[in-house]
């Protein structure tokens, strides 16, 4: 009996919280912004980088990695570009997931980490040899810190918006980046060269393409509904 | 007679007028070291008269002599320095670049500036703390706690030289400590510079000092802006005691106790050692 009152109970609670939350306002209609990035030109070739000194990460590779300054893909696509909201943006609750970097085989994968102004950020070393994680940060503080193999991620942020060249000494290809920005809306593009910005209100945007050779470009993008607005970027690309 | 005097006076009170205007910039950080305290003003002449022909008028190690220099001139508009007794990314303590200031930097043409005044020195600090906005708004990091030294015996050199090997010190300064390591011939500081790891053969004196603390402190501090990094995340303090006894084998021009442990158990037991660097295998 009481069991069966305790139940009817627990159903209305459940009843009035399921009224609750379909009768909350609904999230404003959102939009996104698309886009591919290019280049025109000659772009700089990317080279084969010798691991013959680390012989641990080079045996992971049977073909030579390559240098990843300006990665092309189809149709003149550029990869590893980042696309952010520098203007427009709504501030939001900040991002608290964590920002992977990893060392693997004397790479950083991803190339290009991108985080937030005061996200947390941790680095791993995959590898069977001991890197040194050197971010080269002018606005934010320099750090330079060793990590040899079989070590525990190392944890970091940045509190101010900068781009941060990541090298490490021992192994002088390595070379990435960590992009903090001051905000939430971006997207790196990938080999296809397309990004994706989505949950936009309505309203003026200014939306900017970062790549690490060929700089930065902005536009003014409006988006007015719930579809995704075109914004398509071209950078010239210079041999060296 | 009396018109000296009152030329006195006059360039006197003139001074006064002088030193009470010379206050240090609202909002930066106070400079003191012990019972010294620092005045920017008083510092800015110092430094154009001991530091702009290197450091440059701006502070951006763009002086005159730079170009002829290497390893380049500190640029202070940066706030990155080498010798500290704070963590790595945090600024140094007065303190730590007083005994910079003090002490100059062996292979490299900073001098040491023993001669002036302590006054003077820190005077100076306080205006070298003027060129980067970082001393307004960061506050210096906390110095590292170095716990007392380890027994320097046979043990602990051993277990130094194993420490030496599992962080791979050989990359950059080879496997006998000459410099010569895999990474070396690669090295740039920040700037992109040249830069070369620490020969410990020739070497007497270090870059941030000469005794075992000091040794202790470079490698758990870093030295930011070089290659160097820090290990504090990685040795705990024993090994580091360990790792300091081990590097003071590798330095034959100084007869520390270490060496003189060392050079009396090693003609029986070289045999024992297991080779350093690459070759020795992970």
């Amino acid at each position: 009996m009481r069991t069966k009152v305790l139940s009817s109970l627990a159903l209305g609670v459940l009843a009035v919280a399921a009224m609750g939350a379909l009768a909350a306002p609904a999230a404003p209609p959102a939009g996104s912004i698309t886009g591919t990035v290019t280049y025109t030109g000659t772009p700089p070739k990317m080279k084969p980088i010798d691991m013959a000194k680390e012989p641990t990460c080079a045996k992971q590779h049977p073909t030579p990695v390559m240098t990843e300054n300006v990665v092309t893909g189809p149709n003149n696509s550029l990869q590893y570009v980042v696309v952010y909201i520098s203007a427009g943006d709504q501030a939001g609750p900040a991002a608290t997931a964590t920002v992977r970097y990893d060392q693997k085989g004397c790479e950083y994968v991803p190339h290009v980490a991108v985080m937030e102004a005061g996200q947390p950020l941790e680095i791993y070393n995959n590898d069977q040899t001991a890197h040194n994680i050197h971010p080269l940060a002018k606005v934010n503080p320099e750090w330079n810190k060793s990590q040899p193999p079989g070590s525990p991620p190392i944890q970091a942020k940045y509190d101010k918006p900068e781009f941060i060249p990541v090298k490490c000494n021992i192994h002088p290809w390595m070379h990435g980046y960590f992009v903090v920005l001051g905000t939430q809306n971006y997207s790196v593009t990938g080999n296809d060269g397309t990004f994706s910005l989505k949950g936009l209100p309505p309203g003026k945007y200014t939306v900017t393409a970062w790549q690490e050779k060929f700089g930065t470009q902005s536009q003014e993008v409006t988006v007015t509904g719930t579809g995704a607005t075109k914004a398509d970027f071209v950078f010239k690309a210079l041999p060296y | 007679m009396s018109m000296r005097t009152a030329g006195l006076w006059c360039s006197a009170s003139l001074g006064l007028l002088l030193v009470a205007f010379a206050a240090p910039p609202a909002g930066a950080q106070e400079t003191v070291v012990g019972s010294v305290h620092g005045n920017a003003s008083a510092g800015k002449e110092h430094y154009r008269r001991f530091c702009v022909g290197c450091h440059g008028q701006a502070g951006d190690g763009q002086g005159e002599n730079a170009a002829w220099i290497s390893p380049k001139p500190r640029d202070f508009t940066a706030a990155v320095f080498e010798c500290r007794s704070t963590p790595t990314g945090t600024l140094p303590t007065d303190e730590d670049l007083y005994n910079s200031v003090t002490r100059g930097f062996v292979t490299t043409n900073m001098p040491p500036w023993l001669p002036l005044t302590q006054q003077t020195r820190v005077d100076a600090i306080a205006y070298i703390k003027t060129f980067s906005p970082r001393w307004k708004t960061e506050k210096p990091g906390t110095p590292i706690v170095i716990p007392p030294e380890t027994p320097a015996d046979i043990a602990s050199i051993l277990r130094g030289r194993d420490v030496f090997q599992k962080m791979q010190c050989w990359q950059c300064h080879g496997p006998a400590g000459h410099g010569d390591g895999p990474a070396s011939s690669t090295l740039v500081d920040s700037k992109g510079d040249p830069i070369r790891p620490y020969n410990f053969s020739t070497g007497t004196r270090f870059k941030c000092g000469t005794t075992n603390r000091d040794i202790y402190r470079d490698f758990m501090t870093g030295l930011d802006g070089t290659p160097m990094p820090s290990f504090a995340d990685n040795i705990t303090p024993n090994e580091a005691w360990d790792l300091v006894h081990f590097l003071r084998t590798l330095q034959p021009e100084v007869k520390s106790p270490e060496l003189v442990v060392w050079e009396a158990w090693m003609p029986t037991h070289a045999s024992e050692l297991k080779p350093l660097g690459p070759d020795a295998g992970q």
